[in-house]
């Protein structure tokens, strides 16, 4: 079945934007991870690497290798052609997350905007079934999709500048697990022992675009145990194949 | 093995290659040098890689001291004074610094970046194929972070070659030229705007990003977008309308609309822009901004090839001063 062309945007000279949409959609995504698995697959010669993100997959390229017109034809016949019901699921990953207290100081302020109790939003956020839609920002910062949408809230007037290591946060229809502290302006909800990226460690990386995630709740005591196994290299995350 | 002792060095210094290809998708940002083309032209003159390893000097000065042995050096770059005790060093020439001997930079006077590159290259532990510093995600040998008063680069030993210069040419003038997209359409008449109107590079700008001053550009849509990925030079204009050249060290990702991207041959010359210092910039069809692309290759592949022997080069000031061209030769040379 033929789908409807992305669009062949230009992102300078050696890299192109192939846009599945403007808005956060499952079916966006999905065509994303598709098309990025089938790169992966067939090969263009002159691609350098890909990076994929809610609904668009950012192609760079060397122009020395292919033009610009040459590319989007390639890339458009690709997303076109490509299996709509194919799953892009590669692995399963269960994310342990201590919430609320130190680990998560806006609990109690994002379940009040919501008009639900703190263990409410606890049980609704750990209840859901997410993928990882897109890495990005900084290293290993991934970016979640299957929020239930009855969580949204708008992200803080003013960021911080600030956010430990490990935090899970919610941002708009957004949830997240961010690896290095760094600024945020999402609610901070807990802290997962798990590190997304870790030097010296195999991986270097834990997640990658279209793995799916659970979470499970612990509490302090188990966090700063799995913390310290974390530093040393253990993954603290379980994996299975879905 | 011999080192490059740092006695002094101003902010923003830090050890630069190519960069980290390979690993956008796991947001892990490329870095690498802000101006390619000098940091070519240091390690070419060294008889390096192009794209080896150099030491990437910001604004302010530095002093090296060279130790347990002689290491051979080239600067290029930003204009600023170079000596060795009372010996000035020129540009864009090779040069030998003997062990214990201090080479002492002033601050930059044209420009922003030098190069510092070593014969024989940096001695470090590439992570994901590069040694360029990234401080936010911990990366960069031989410390990953810029460089401090007290750290020594490791060295290979100089090696024994005649002193070589390098003919560059002429960097163009002109407007920093665009591809627009990919979110112009969120922009309407102030993609006019943009492009009809002098900017200044703000002194709060760095290695991650280049904010510009100059006329609010207003979205048509608000400024918030889907996050999507980036590359050096992707223009993007967050709410208060003043745009962000995003540099090496940009996020991977980011949620405001990009007007419009700097294409590959200008992201050098637009880094090199002295904060306050007025430009334009100027929209290219692909095919301008690819020909600009594999120009910029092809010069950087025949860089060996303009390299000549500077044997026969070497500065004499009393000469240059008693053959009256004292005007131009004591503003180059000042120290």
């Amino acid at each position: 079945m033929a789908l409807t062309p992305p669009r062949m945007l230009p992102s300078g000279d050696a890299a192109i934007t192939v846009d599945f949409g403007r808005e956060i959609s499952t079916e966006a995504n999905q065509r994303v991870l598709a098309l990025d698995g089938l790169l992966e697959r067939q090969p263009i010669a002159g691609v350098r690497e890909t990076v994929p993100t809610y609904r668009s997959l950012l192609v760079h390229y060397d122009p020395e290798q292919i033009g610009f017109a040459a590319l989007a034809d390639r890339l458009t016949t690709l997303a076109q052609t490509q299996v709509e019901t194919e799953s892009t699921t590669k692995r399963h990953w269960r994310i342990p997350v201590c919430y609320g207290g130190e680990h998560g100081i806006d609990l109690d302020d994002a379940a009040a905007t919501l008009q639900i109790s703190p263990d409410d939003l606890v049980a609704r956020h750990a209840a859901g079934a997410y993928r990882v839609a897109m890495i990005g920002f900084t290293p290993g910062w991934s970016y979640l999709s299957g929020l239930d949408p009855a969580l949204a809230i708008p992200r803080r007037q003013a960021p911080r500048l600030l956010t430990p290591a490990g935090t899970i946060s919610i941002g708009g229809v957004q949830t997240g697990v961010q690896c290095l502290p760094g600024p945020s302006g999402w609610h901070l909800l807990g802290r997962t022992p798990v590190r997304t990226y870790q030097l010296h460690r195999d991986p270097v990386f834990l997640l990658e675009p279209g793995d799916t995630i659970s979470f499970s709740r612990i509490d302090a005591k188990e966090f700063a145990e799995q913390d310290r196994a974390a530093e040393h290299g253990e993954v603290v995350a379980e994996l299975s194949a879905s | 093995m011999s080192k490059l002792l740092i006695d002094n060095v101003g902010p923003a210094t830090s050890v630069q290659d190519a960069g980290r290809h390979g690993a956008q998708r796991y947001g892990l940002t490329p870095s690498g040098a802000m101006d390619r083309l000098s940091l070519a032209a240091a390690n070419v003159l060294v008889g390096n890689d192009a794209f080896a390893a150099a030491v990437e000097l910001g604004p302010l000065g530095a002093t090296l001291t060279a130790h347990d042995g002689a290491v051979r050096l080239a600067l290029t770059g930003a204009e600023r004074s170079a000596t060795i005790g009372d010996r000035a060093i020129a540009l864009n020439e090779s040069f030998l610094l003997a062990d214990g001997e201090t080479l002492t930079l002033g601050i930059a006077r044209s420009q922003v970046f030098s190069y510092l590159a070593i014969a024989g290259g940096i001695d470090g532990e590439p992570m994901f194929g590069s040694l360029a510093v990234n401080a936010r995600a911990g990366l960069g040998s031989p410390y990953p972070r810029p460089l401090q008063s007290g750290d020594a680069i490791p060295a290979a030993s100089a090696v024994v070659a005649p002193e070589r210069r390098l003919d560059l040419p002429t960097p163009p003038d002109g407007p920093i030229r665009v591809v627009l997209g990919p979110q112009d359409d969120e922009f309407g008449d102030a993609v006019a705007t943009f492009l009809d109107s002098a900017w200044k590079v703000s002194a709060t700008s760095d290695r991650m990003g280049y904010r510009l001053e100059g006329p609010e550009i207003r979205h048509l849509h608000g400024h918030n977008i889907v996050s999507d990925g980036t590359v050096d030079g992707s223009i993007q204009v967050p709410g208060n309308g003043q745009p962000i050249v995003l540099m090496p060290d940009r996020g991977t990702s980011g949620g405001y609309p990009k007007i419009a991207t700097v294409i590959t041959a200008d992201l050098g010359r637009l880094a090199q822009l002295q904060p306050g210092r007025p430009f334009r910039f100027r929209s290219v069809s692909m095919e301008e901004a690819q020909a600009e692309y594999r120009a910029m290759a092809g010069l950087i592949r025949a860089l060996p090839d303009r390299i000549a022997d500077a044997q026969h080069m070497t500065l004499d000031l009393d000469a240059l001063l008693t053959a009256n061209v004292a005007g131009a030769a004591t503003n180059a040379l000042e120290i």
